[in-house]
């Protein structure tokens, strides 16, 4: 038995360390998720501390039990009048307590929506099966950003993020940060996202839209506002002219090979938007919306077949051969 | 009352034979692109009654629901409608009717989105893996519906100036262009 009760005490310190971290609502890094989490921790101390009361009260009823009448149909109207009296207060108590909760609940709510209304940056985020294309607006066309499944924003400032869907439902979390939001087809939804420290913030598709549903990851990484204006302006520029002759040989591939239908390489003629923007691919950290790390070896591995690390994924598995792929995967890497 | 479990429980278990339509075929196994095929433009071959050369894969998408759809969104993704307009005809010949200047069978389609054609169409093949141009094939064939109804996409994922391809006429007996 203490044996046991000690398992169960370790396995559930062991879930509590999974409150802290890249992707938790517990362990808040910006107002909004800070918000929400006083939210989350009110609740629950409310509730476990009517829990207790509920479970005190059944339990002092259990051990005093009442003696058993001779008739039990003779009533004692002095101790109906108590039992009445003892339910009604009951329920007074729970219609305050959740006037109480809804009052709390609304207050946040307000806050939420007050955060960031003077928000510079705006960028709109649309989810695809299963990616998500960033867009960073800007009132000169030549100076959007477009990338796929990593957000870059300047920490402690508010962002806008502007959420359209082109195929099915999804649902934009990043727990650290802000509550879940989703993308509708045909709808537009705003959010502001702050980050008041940097990092990199995990985020999911938090609604089911199809096999590969969770692998839908979005990173979202908060830097000082000089490093993100370089991270932009390293965006804007066209990718670089491959130095090694192998890269030359990739670009020449990727060019006249499946790649070109629906990706986009700026400076190429690879202009598609069916799939993630390719131009600084290799500087991100993940691959395949947050499904492997961005490696030589993943590169390889995802381009040979993505159909058995993302089963259903739209990408299809191409017929390459060996010094192909060789040649595709250095120039993808020089991607920077 | 045994037997009416049983019987129902049969009942139940022949229902749910009927949720399976087909297998999803995303990975071909073994990969393998293109290989190369004999597509006559027509059936039309001296010396009379001769079996018609066919390629094994014709039979896989032609009728698939799945490949169908994803032909659908194919053909918006590689922008068949820049010249075929959804369909209907525009720099290049309309899909809808019933005038197939070389060929309507799958084969004859998909012979024309790998090799192009006179006056415009590009050879895609290289391009687009040989199985998507498959799964385009099967489509353009439900656009005069020329496909199982049971299979053809019967949703549109946006404003369509035509119904879903299940709901589509058959060219070869309505919708005859001018």
């Amino acid at each position: 038995m203490k044996v046991l009760a000690r398992v169960g005490l370790t396995s559930c310190a062991g879930f509590l360390t999974g409150c802290s971290g890249v992707q938790s609502a517990l362990d808040p890094h910006g107002p909004a998720g800070e918000e929400l989490a006083r939210l989350i921790w009110s609740f629950t101390a409310l509730c476990t501390v009517i829990w207790l009361m509920v479970m005190g009260v059944l339990a002092v009823a259990l051990v005093r039990r009442r003696r058993q009448a001779a008739d039990p149909l003779e009533t004692d109207v002095q101790s109906e009048h108590a039992a009445s009296r003892a339910v009604l207060m009951a329920v007074v108590a729970t219609g305050l307590v959740l006037v109480c909760l809804t009052v709390l609940s609304f207050f946040a709510n307000r806050t939420l929506a007050g955060i960031g209304a003077d928000a510079e940056l705006t960028i709109e985020v649309t989810g695809y099966q299963w990616w998500w294309a960033v867009r960073y607006e800007n009132s000169e066309p030549s100076r959007i950003v477009t990338t796929a499944n990593e957000i870059h924003i300047p920490s402690g400032e508010p962002v806008r993020l502007v959420l359209k869907s082109q195929d099915v439902i999804h649902s934009f979390w990043v727990p650290a940060l802000h509550g879940k939001l989703d993308l509708v087809p045909g709808v537009v939804n705003t959010l502001t996202l702050q980050a008041d420290r940097n990092g990199t913030y995990r985020g999911q598709c938090a609604e089911y839209c199809g096999a590969q549903h969770a692998h839908m990851g979005v990173l979202v990484i908060a830097q000082p506002r000089v490093e993100f204006d370089a991270w932009y302006e390293a965006q804007l520029q066209n990718a670089a002219e491959p130095s090694s002759e192998l890269a030359r040989q990739g670009r020449d591939l990727f060019l006249n090979r499946p790649c070109v239908m629906c990706h986009k390489v700026q400076g190429t003629v690879a202009a598609s938007n069916a799939g993630p923007e390719l131009t600084h691919v290799a500087s991100r950290k993940t691959l395949a919306a947050g499904t492997l790390s961005m490696s030589r070896g993943n590169l390889a591995a995802w381009i040979a077949d993505p159909q058995s690390i993302k089963p259903g994924t739209r990408m299809p598995t191409m017929n390459l051969t060996g010094d192909e792929l060789n040649a595709i995967v250095a120039y993808v890497e020089t991607l920077k | 009352m045994k037997m009416r479990t049983l019987a129902l429980l049969a009942g139940v278990a022949i229902l749910l034979t009927g949720c399976q339509r087909e297998e999803r075929d995303t990975r071909p196994d073994p990969v393998k692109g293109a290989g190369d095929q004999a597509v006559p433009v027509t059936s039309l071959a001296p010396g009379g009654e001769r079996p018609v050369d066919t390629d094994a894969k014709a039979a896989r998408f032609a009728d698939n629901a799945f490949h169908m759809s994803e032909g659908k969104r194919l053909f918006d993704w590689f922008n068949c409608s820049g010249c075929h307009s959804r369909g209907g005809g525009g720099m290049g010949p309309a899909l809808m009717d019933d005038k197939w200047i070389y060929g309507s069978s799958i084969e004859n389609i998909h012979a024309t989105i790998r090799d192009g054609r006179p006056n415009g169409m590009p050879a895609f093949g290289g391009r687009v893996p040989d199985d998507q141009i498959w799964e385009l094939a099967a489509y353009v064939r439900s656009l005069a519906g020329k496909s199982s109804k049971a299979a053809a996409p019967g949703r549109n994922d946006d404003l369509m100036p035509h119904p879903s391809e299940n709901r589509l006429p058959d060219a070869t007996t309505l919708g005859r262009s001018p």
